[in-house]
């Protein structure tokens, strides 16, 4: 075997590694946060959102999602980071979040989408608890591709605080 | 097999609707034979199918129902009240055990056993030979060690669809099964006709079986072969033999399956998917209109195709193309309308429960009632019809219970002995109105005030009216039934048939005279899919407001506005005062226009409230699809909805009750500003952070 072609054999049995998870990472501020590319439904660039009334402030709005409601989360605001405004590059990651016994769709604004890297589960740290300091919630752990670190987010967290919560009140 | 178990159970509750009708509406005395037919050949498939997918419970239970139906059918039994009764009982076991065997639970095996017992009774008392000769026979015959059984099919037998190689696993089910073939009869290659049943079986099936079951599984066939069950003698004598020859002949392979316990009935149907019967007209229309909407995108196609230098050519194909968009839009609409259509069925599904119920209840009461139901043609949506069913069901329980008279009060009161309930549905406007009169003793006013006033709920003094005395009777907590029964009388039910309806988006009213009986007036929307709205915009948002819910628009004059304690803004419409809202205040949207005078306000009523509501401008009327926000986020408060406009943006669908309700927890929120005469500026009410 030459070794062109174990090189080739390498690159692909690491494209096939089916213990490493893929994740879609994005950036948020100096961040770089990752989540689960299963779940990723489409990314599509920023527009404008139709507000829904007497909401928590990050949630931004609905859009029209080919027909579909789909409720759009500023990521920012929602982690309390101080907002910008948003530019060409800002997108809108569409999630599908599992909480509450049934799937729904979801859009996250964030600064911009990074890379898709492999994170082999051994390699995922949980996160240190910070206490007070930084809400870790929403976060499933830690991990470092490439020298830099990425935080992996635990979408279903997300959405399914108590702003999520479903109310069985028939509207009076 | 489990593909056809929906189609199974959907067709045996039919089947069973059909029976509950028939024997309600059945002459005792005098029936028609077409009815008796009909009642028959339900419990007929019910039987047939449910041996089939091995719902043997069901099908042994039906087995007894359908020999007393057959008696009746062949006219030597009298059709009497009791055994009309005692049949429509059976179809009550019937449909629990089908949602038994649908959705898994218990079966109620007293019950059923009663039911059964007393079909036997009714059998055996009139002492007409019942149960055919196998039935008899076999009764109480359990030969423990097992069964011959000699199974001899007609030629023909193949050809109505019966399969052999099936009624074997049904054997096999049973218990161990010894088959050995008989190929004696085959004739040579050449002659074989493959259609032609030339084989025989000697079976032998040990173990604890009933011959009951054995028949059962060739009940299909009975005419279409000999066939003979002999009690196994000698064990020890017989098996062996079988086991001598199942090598030199063909043989089923010896399935030797435990005992089948019935198939895992921890398996819930979870995700069952809820079907709907179509009417074959509505499917041909939709294909008609889909056929005609291919035809306008091919024109559209066309015209929209080259365009050419020529100016005059372009303006031609201009004009075509507007055209097509003209059809293409008329296409569209009628498409929508087909395919809500599909969706629609018509209210006598929910109708077709009431005359059990009346049948049933009139007895328990001792009271006599006559049902009328009218414009069982009015279709209605489908979700709505699930829903309505239980609202109605307590309504006419409560008609009965509390409305309709004993035939002696009647009487007395100068009334015919019957009682008259009356059904009726019509389409008014977007709606769908359902009346439900009966020509009873009507509510009780005083009664419903006193109890009222002792449960604080009017104050001692407070005069009501009429209209509102009556309408107590939807508070919780009010029951005037002197004596509770175990029909209706606990005090819950009117108010949750008041907010059922409501969460339907309908409204429902009772009107009353006393001595004379009273109505309940039902209002429901036609769908939920769709709504006629008001595209109304709010500083820079639009907002759909439910047509239904407005009752007109006018532009704010200063001199008809007046505060209340400088807070809440009333506004004085004809001889009312109404309550004026600000959608961008209970909102928290940016405004700083606190400006009264001139803006526009769309006067509505919701939950019986009227409100004013202050917008910035109307747009157009139109119909918009309801999507809902739940799906993907949470319910609202003061939001119903949302749809998508014609540009493919988002619009929100106002709940009118529920805006009515913020309001008033609310109020308005920034106290300081001075409504009139207008002139604060109140800039910082809006930016409250969430």
């Amino acid at each position: 075997m030459t070794k062109a072609a174990s090189e080739l054999n390498s690159i692909i049995g690491s494209e096939l590694d089916s213990d490493a998870d893929q994740y879609l990472t994005f950036i948020l501020g100096s961040e770089e946060y990752g989540v689960d590319i299963l779940r990723v439904q489409e990314i599509k660039g920023w527009d404008s959102v139709t507000p829904i009334p007497n909401t928590p402030e990050y949630i931004k709005g609905v859009i029209n999602l080919r027909g579909t409601i789909v409720p759009i989360v500023d990521l920012r605001q929602r982690f309390n980071m101080p907002e910008i405004e948003y530019g060409p590059i800002t997108v809108v990651i569409v999630l599908k979040i599992e909480c509450a016994d049934r799937d729904r769709i979801m859009g996250i604004v964030v600064d911009g989408v990074s890379d898709v890297y492999d994170v082999p589960p051994e390699e995922m740290k949980a996160a240190p608890d910070f206490g007070n300091v930084v809400d870790t919630e929403f976060v499933r752990g830690l991990a470092t591709v490439d020298e830099k670190m990425i935080i992996i987010l635990d979408i279903d967290h997300l959405m399914s605080g108590n702003e999520m919560k479903e109310t069985d009140n028939i509207s009076a | 097999m489990e593909q056809f178990h929906q189609t199974f159970f959907e067709e045996s509750f039919e089947g069973l609707d059909i029976m509950e009708n028939e024997l309600l509406n059945l002459d005792v005395g005098n029936a028609d034979n077409e009815s008796i037919n009909t009642i028959f050949r339900s419990a007929h498939s019910i039987k047939g199918g449910s041996g089939t997918f091995g719902f043997t419970a069901i099908a042994e239970f039906t087995h007894v129902a359908e020999t007393l139906l057959d008696e009746m059918r062949d006219g030597t039994r009298q059709i009497t009240q009791e055994a009309v009764d005692i049949l429509l009982k059976s179809v009550d076991v019937m449909r629990d055990m089908l949602n038994v065997y649908k959705d898994g639970g218990e079966m109620n095996e007293d019950t059923n056993a009663a039911v059964q017992k007393e079909l036997e009774n009714l059998l055996g008392a009139e002492g007409a030979s019942a149960s055919n000769e196998g039935n008899q026979a076999s009764e109480q015959q359990t030969a423990s060690d097992g069964w011959h059984i000699s199974f001899h099919p007609h030629v023909e037998m193949l050809r109505t669809g019966n399969d052999p190689v099936r009624m074997m696993y049904a054997l096999a089910e049973l218990g161990e099964i010894e088959v050995v073939a008989d190929i004696s009869d085959l004739p040579a290659f050449v002659d074989l006709n493959p259609e032609d049943s030339h084989l025989s079986w000697k079976i032998t099936l040990t173990g604890d079986i009933n011959k009951d079951d054995i028949v059962e599984v060739f009940d299909w066939v009975e005419d279409e072969c000999d066939l003979e069950i002999e009690p196994i003698v000698n064990k020890s004598e017989k098996i062996p033999d079988a086991e001598d020859t199942a090598t030199s002949n063909s043989s089923i392979p010896a399935a030797t399956k435990e005992p089948a316990e019935k198939k895992s009935p921890a398996k819930k149907t979870g995700g069952e998917t809820a079907s709907i019967r179509v009417g074959i007209d509505k499917v041909d229309e939709i294909i008609n209109l889909v056929g005609e909407l291919v035809i306008t995108q091919a024109m559209l196609g066309q015209a929209g195709g080259d365009m050419s230098t020529d100016k005059e050519y372009n303006e031609t194909r201009m004009e075509k193309l507007l055209e097509g968009l003209a059809q293409l839009e008329r296409n569209t609409r009628e498409i929508q309308e087909s395919v809500m259509r599909i969706r629609m069925l018509p209210i006598s599904f929910v109708f077709s429960r009431v005359p059990r119920l009346v049948h049933d209840l009139s007895g328990k009461l001792n009271k006599k009632v006559d049902l009328v139901t009218l414009g069982e043609g009015t279709e209605l949506d489908k979700t709505v019809m699930e829903k309505i069913g239980d609202p109605m069901v307590h309504l006419v329980r409560n008609a009965l219970d509390h409305g309709i008279e004993t035939p002696e009060q009647r009487i007395a009161a100068g009334k015919p002995e019957t009682g008259t309930l009356t059904l009726n549905a019509y389409h008014k406007g977007g709606n769908i109105v359902i009346e439900l009169s009966d020509d009873g003793a009507g509510i009780n006013k005083e009664r419903v005030l006193n109890k009222a006033r002792a449960n604080g709920l009017v104050g001692a003094n407070e005069e009501l009216s009429d209209d509102a005395i009556n309408d107590l009777i939807f508070h919780p907590g009010l029951s005037t039934a002197e004596a509770l029964s175990d029909v209706s009388g606990r005090g819950v039910g009117m108010d949750v048939v008041r907010k059922n309806i409501k969460s339907l988006g309908g409204s429902v009213r009772v009107k009353s005279t006393e001595g004379e009986g009273a109505i309940f007036i039902i209002q429901l929307p036609l769908t939920l899919a769709i709504l006629d709205g008001q595209l109304v915009k709010v500083g820079s948002e639009t907002f759909v407001v439910p047509l239904v819910s407005i009752i007109e628009s006018i532009q704010v004059k200063s001199d008809n506005l007046s505060g209340i304690a400088g807070k809440a803004d009333l506004y004085k419409l004809r001889n009312e005062y109404i309550p004026v809202i600000r959608a961008d205040h209970i909102f928290n949207m940016p405004n700083d226009d606190s400006q009264l005078e001139n803006r526009l306000m769309v006067v509505v009523e919701g939950d019986g409230h009227k409100a004013g509501i202050i917008v910035d401008d109307l747009l157009a009327q139109q119909q918009v699809v309801i999507k809902s926000l739940e799906t993907n986020y949470q319910r609202v408060d003061g939001i119903s909805g949302a749809t998508i406009l014609g540009d493919g943006t988002v619009a929100l669908i106002l709940d009118i009750a529920g805006m009515i309700e913020i309001y008033k927890e609310k109020g308005v929120p920034d106290p300081t500003t001075p409504v009139t005469p207008p002139e604060g500026n109140n800039s910082d009410m809006a930016e409250e952070a969430a």
